[in-house]
């Protein structure tokens, strides 16, 4: 610094050409800094590129493999190993089930877990215990509570691979979405809303039940559909409780063996090598997950916008 | 101020009178659903340990620690877990050597050079990309990048670690970018803007200023990228087969520790075999990954954060 600013007196005092060249060299210096940073500006914005590139990509291949194989037909049919005649019928409405057994139990328990966290634990060791397993279970990969189906529904409860045993497994994988989503909703509702409720004699759980849980209700709803999509692209646990590869019943009850779309997409791309047409039936299944993902998300960032009540 | 508390004991000791039998049960119910959650992670704990106990029972522990993995195998089956941890470790390595730097010039640009509207734009398109199930990953690896890869490379196997390690990265983007950019984003405007305002460039300041400061953030968010790619499935499962031998060659198929446990279950493990344990043995093991790669990533976080 004390360098620098010698150097600079000594030009000042200097003579006028010496004067000019210091300052060429300096716009030089300046204008090489510039061009730098344009040019790591411009490398940096194609990461962005590259990503959006690699999504435009997936999405282009998934479509042109799935046309003229995604039609009416397709979604009423049940499977079948000829390409021409199979459909997913039965893989929509295992997906059906399935959600049928995960939104009650994660609502359920979800809203109820976070309810007691923040409304009710005192801050103490439990409360803070049960966040931070929380947040570790959160990490845990999937694969691992699949694992843990097989053992605790599959062979111990003797639910086998049924609907019932899938659901309540994707269930306890998304529960920490749903903890998560409803604790920041109830965080969310201002204290001056409970106080008034008091104030006007009513209990806790009148409070929380009338006052609170409608104001958080769209923070949590959003939660919900954000962690319902999660489960229904989730294949891992399901093929790990060992669903069978190709069943062609219709489930009619929640303890019978089932097919997802995620386990006929996995299954379709497997037996590409045997049969070349499984590849597009897979890119139809997938598109069909897709448009249901996107539907999904796109009504929770509707419930989002509209409902969510600032303070 | 002494009213105020006055008020809030008023509203504490109304709540205490007014509580009847429905009241007081509530928290006792609502506290059992939260145990769930402390269930869950006991139960996986508690199968993984019991059975692994079972799987080293029958196996010898130095079996384990070998290269030869035949678990299907009629007469005399082998377990070692080294091609399988070799195969883990190479896919996510493929996977954060495109996510890390992918992902981490993407959060400067994000944070540094682009405008809100470029930002509005392109985060919801990060969110979409971290919102695709793993399947589709998986068909995309299999059925697009592989035989893309193979014009490429010609002794590329249809089967290989290469293809679902360079789509894993792109699924694990979207993580590095976004928390590499909250880490970046919480470098307080004051010190950029003073950088800025000595006549620093963009690049100067994202280099120099921000990134050092952000660096326990980014660190973090590259192990928790690790740590996903880790406990990654079906991309792996789909992409890079089913071959159990120990080599270092990317080109050709590895197994990883997920891949092993899926492949295993689809197939007919009876209960009570060696083979039936191992899975939870080997799910044991990729646990203990993830949750080591968890633990570093907190630690990094909390021990090298700089306070503003």
């Amino acid at each position: 610094m004390e360098n620098q600013m010698k150097a600079v007196i000594s030009h000042s005092a200097g003579t006028h050409s010496q004067k000019d060249r210091h300052f060429t060299t300096n716009r030089k210096k300046i204008i090489q800094r510039v061009r730098w940073n344009n040019f790591f500006r411009r490398l940096f914005s194609l990461s962005t590129v590259f990503a959006i590139g690699a999504l435009v990509i997936l999405l282009f291949q998934v479509w042109t493999d799935s046309v003229g194989w995604l039609n009416p037909g397709f979604l009423t049919r049940n499977l079948s190993i000829f390409p021409e005649k199979a459909g997913i019928y039965g893989a929509i409405l295992g997906t059906v089930y399935l959600m049928l057994v995960v939104i009650p139990v994660t609502i359920l328990l979800g809203v109820a877990t976070a309810i007691y966290l923040e409304e009710y634990a005192q801050k103490g060791s439990i409360a803070s215990f049960i966040r931070t397993n929380i947040t570790n279970l959160a990490s845990v990969p999937s694969v691992i509570f699949g694992l843990l189906g097989l053992a605790v529904f599959g062979r111990l409860l003797n639910l086998g691979s049924s609907i019932l045993a899938g659901g309540l497994t994707l269930s306890l994988l998304v529960l920490p979405i749903v903890v998560v989503a409803a604790q920041e909703a109830l965080r969310a509702v201002p204290g001056f809303l409970r106080e008034g409720s008091y104030a006007m004699g009513a209990s806790k759980w009148t409070t929380i039940w009338r006052v609170v849980l409608p104001v958080a209700l769209p923070g949590i709803l959003t939660g919900g559909i954000l962690a319902v999509s999660r489960a229904i692209g989730e294949t891992a646990p399901l093929v790990v409780l060992g669903i069978p590869t190709l069943i062609m019943r219709i489930p009619k009850s929640l303890s019978d063996d089932f097919t997802a779309l995620p386990i006929q997409i996995y299954y379709w791309t497997l037996d590409t090598v045997l049969t070349k047409e499984y590849a597009n039936l897979a890119a139809a299944t997938i598109v069909v997950l897709l448009i249901v993902l996107f539907m999904m998300n796109s009504v929770a960032i509707v419930i989002r916008n509209k409902y969510q009540r600032r303070f | 101020m002494g009213t105020q508390t006055n008020v809030r004991k008023m509203i504490h000791d109304n709540i205490v009178s007014n509580k009847n039998w429905f009241d007081k049960m509530v928290p006792k119910i609502l506290f059992l659903a939260a145990l769930v959650s402390v269930i869950t992670t006991l139960g996986i704990v508690a199968t993984l340990i019991f059975d692994t106990v079972k799987f080293f029972q029958m196996v010898s522990f130095s079996e384990v620690f070998s290269t030869e993995l035949a678990p299907l195998r009629a007469q005399n089956p082998t377990f070692g877990i080294l091609p399988l941890i070799n195969g883990t470790v190479f896919s996510s390595l493929i996977a954060m050597a495109v996510a890390g730097p992918v992902g981490l010039t993407a959060a400067i640009y994000l944070s540094q050079f682009a405008s809100e509207r470029v930002r509005n734009f392109l985060k919801p398109i990060m969110e979409i990309l971290a919102g695709i199930p793993t399947i589709v990953y998986g068909f995309f690896a299999y059925s697009f990048v592989t035989p893309l890869l193979m014009k490429v490379i010609p002794g590329l196997g249809a089967k290989n670690v290469l293809s679902p390690g360079l789509v894993m990265g792109v699924m694990i983007i979207p993580i590095v970018a976004s928390l590499s950019e909250d880490a970046m984003n919480s470098v307080p405007k004051t010190i950029s803007e003073a950088a800025l305002g000595l006549g620093s460039t963009r690049f100067e300041v994202a280099i120099k200023v921000v990134l050092p400061a952000a660096i326990s953030g980014i660190m973090a968010s590259f192990v928790l990228g690790i740590s996903r790619a880790i406990g990654e499935t079906m991309i792996v499962t789909i992409a890079s087969g089913s071959s159990k031998a120990f080599t270092f060659d990317i080109t050709q198929s590895m197994q990883t520790m997920t891949s092993y446990i899926v492949e295993f279950t689809s197939g007919d493990a009876g209960t009570g075999t060696a083979g039936y344990y191992s899975l939870y043995a080997v799910g044991l093991i990729l646990l203990l990954f993830t949750l080591v790669m968890n633990l570093i990533a907190q630690y990094i976080s909390h021990r090298f954060r700089e306070e503003y």
